[in-house]
């Protein structure tokens, strides 16, 4: 298959209702962080951009939402892929994308680099959506905050050493802040700025 | 059939969804705070839940099942008229149980019966600003909001007590949410505030004309804002239910005749038949036929 037609191909047999149910299932898990939620879709963007990414990305990029990709992902096919199935603007700065993607395995570049909305408007941030190898079995945290009855535990494959450092800082910026949606091949989980996260364990 | 005037799916073009949704997840992500969206011309007029039926569409899908109630009421004007509009343009299940609805549209009201997890609860709204009235100009709420500079809003209150010797606000009463936001919980009686603290549904509400859209996830402190010397209380009634019997829940009342004779009666109506139906009788309600038989 040509780059060319690689970057046509994979989007939602039915994109409305592709779209509607891969909403629902972002919804839910930004309602209820820490939350697993399998995609049943029928997206297939190109690799190395993983199933779910590529749902997130036809559901929610267009043009008024710049996307940022990271060094792994932004090759010609899929900066192809995105702009043909979505007319969202690749930006090189992160700091101007609305959506940023990144592939697993690639180091995570630092929050502050990304818009984190003003004080006034704090919607006006980035979405960070991040390939890990799983989004179980990996070093426990204990998340508490809205939309988590008592507490949860979640245990991200993948994450950079600093992470749990990086994210209380973004978490006292709030109200401003970025938002994590964490990808595993169709699983999505989601990580609002209002989430706060503790180590558990060793 | 003419396939001259179809629509897409739930009305709203794909763009226009996709904004909304957008809108959606940061107001999930910042609870209480009230995220800007570009409001389109719906096929109805402002002050008819323009915003909440852009929110249902933005959400609602083919597997959804659809309630609409307009002060408690699953059969006034605008329930009726919204919840055609979805079946017609989104072709959905429509219920009136509380209990088998997916996602519930709501006017000036919460469901009696506690909502579950997995239920979405869309509010109009018709000023989401809750400063609005104390402070006309957007530039200097959103910087109140901004600066968490709520002292305002307790003035107000205080003025109330002041002149009437209690709090004297009955609707719309302002709420904290997760500590953060002050928040209008839209034209709803302060009876329900309650019910919006820790609640299992997620709370997502949208105006039309004043282009917000904010939310409450499930699970979220949501606090009446009171003194301690004057707490916030909810508005009790002396008697039941007329219909149902029915006590601790919020009652409408209904003229009779002219010469003074008037009744309450449970303002929703879904909860209302329902008890009836399970065979409870209030003073001036007639025993259900099968219970009585």
């Amino acid at each position: 298959m040509s780059l060319h037609t690689e970057a046509l191909e994979g989007g939602f047999a039915n994109p409305v209702l592709g779209a509607q149910a891969t909403f629902r299932a972002l919804m839910d898990a930004m309602s209820r962080p820490g939350t697993i939620h399998t995609l049943g879709t029928d997206a297939a963007p190109p690799h190395p951009l993983g199933v779910a990414q590529g749902a997130v990305a036809l559901t929610l990029a267009d043009h008024d939402t710049p996307v940022w990709l990271s060094p792994m992902l932004a090759n010609a096919t899929l900066k192809g892929w995105v702009g043909f199935h979505t007319g969202a603007e690749i930006v090189a700065s992160p700091a101007h994308a609305r959506f940023a993607f990144l592939a697993s395995g690639e180091p995570i570049p630092d929050f502050l680099g990304f818009a984190a909305g003003s004080q006034d408007y704090p919607d006006r941030s980035a979405t960070l959506v991040i390939e890990l190898p799983s989004l179980t079995g990996g070093p426990q945290f204990l998340a508490t905050g809205p939309g988590i009855k008592i507490s949860t535990q979640i245990a991200l494959q993948g994450l950079p050493g600093d992470f749990l450092h990086r994210w209380r800082v973004n978490r006292g910026f709030f109200p401003r802040g970025i938002d994590l949606i964490f990808t595993a091949g169709s699983d999505l989980m989601a990580l609002p700025r209002s989430t706060d996260l503790q180590a558990l364990g060793g | 059939m003419s396939e001259l005037a179809t629509y897409n799916f739930a009305y709203l073009d794909e763009q226009t969804k996709r904004m909304i949704r957008r809108a959606i997840l940061k107001a999930i992500a910042i609870p209480g705070y009230q995220v800007p969206f570009a409001s389109r011309e719906m096929p109805m007029p402002y002050g008819w839940g323009t915003g909440g039926v852009q929110v249902t569409a933005a959400v609602i899908g083919p597997e959804d099942t659809l309630k609409v109630i307009d002060q408690g009421a699953d059969d006034t004007t605008n329930a009726v008229s919204i919840r055609a509009f979805f079946q017609k343009v989104a072709n959905v299940a429509v219920t009136t149980k509380t209990r088998e609805a997916t996602v519930i549209q709501t006017r000036h009201r919460i469901p009696e019966e506690q909502l579950t997890e997995g239920q979405v609860l869309v509010y109009q709204v018709p000023i989401p600003e809750p400063l609005r009235f104390l402070e006309p100009r957007e530039t200097e709420t959103r910087k109140m909001h901004a600066l968490e500079e709520y002292g305002l809003m307790h003035v107000k209150l205080y003025e109330d007590i002041a002149r009437n010797g209690h709090i004297a606000t009955t609707y719309a009463y302002p709420v904290k949410v997760e500590g953060r936001y002050v928040m209008d919980p839209s034209p709803i009686p302060k009876f329900d505030n309650p019910k919006m603290h820790m609640s299992e549904a997620l709370q997502l509400f949208g105006a039309g004309r004043e282009k917000r859209i904010y939310a409450i996830p499930p699970h979220t402190k949501v606090v009446s804002l009171d003194f301690e010397d004057h707490p916030f209380e909810i508005q009790k009634f002396a008697k039941p239910c007329a219909l149902c019997g029915a006590h601790g829940v919020y009652l409408d009342e209904v003229i009779l005749d002219d010469k003074g004779g008037r009744m309450f009666v449970c303002s929703d109506t879904d909860f209302c038949e329902e008890r009836r139906e399970a065979g409870h009788v209030g003073e001036l309600g007639v025993a259900n036929k099968e219970a009585a038989e």
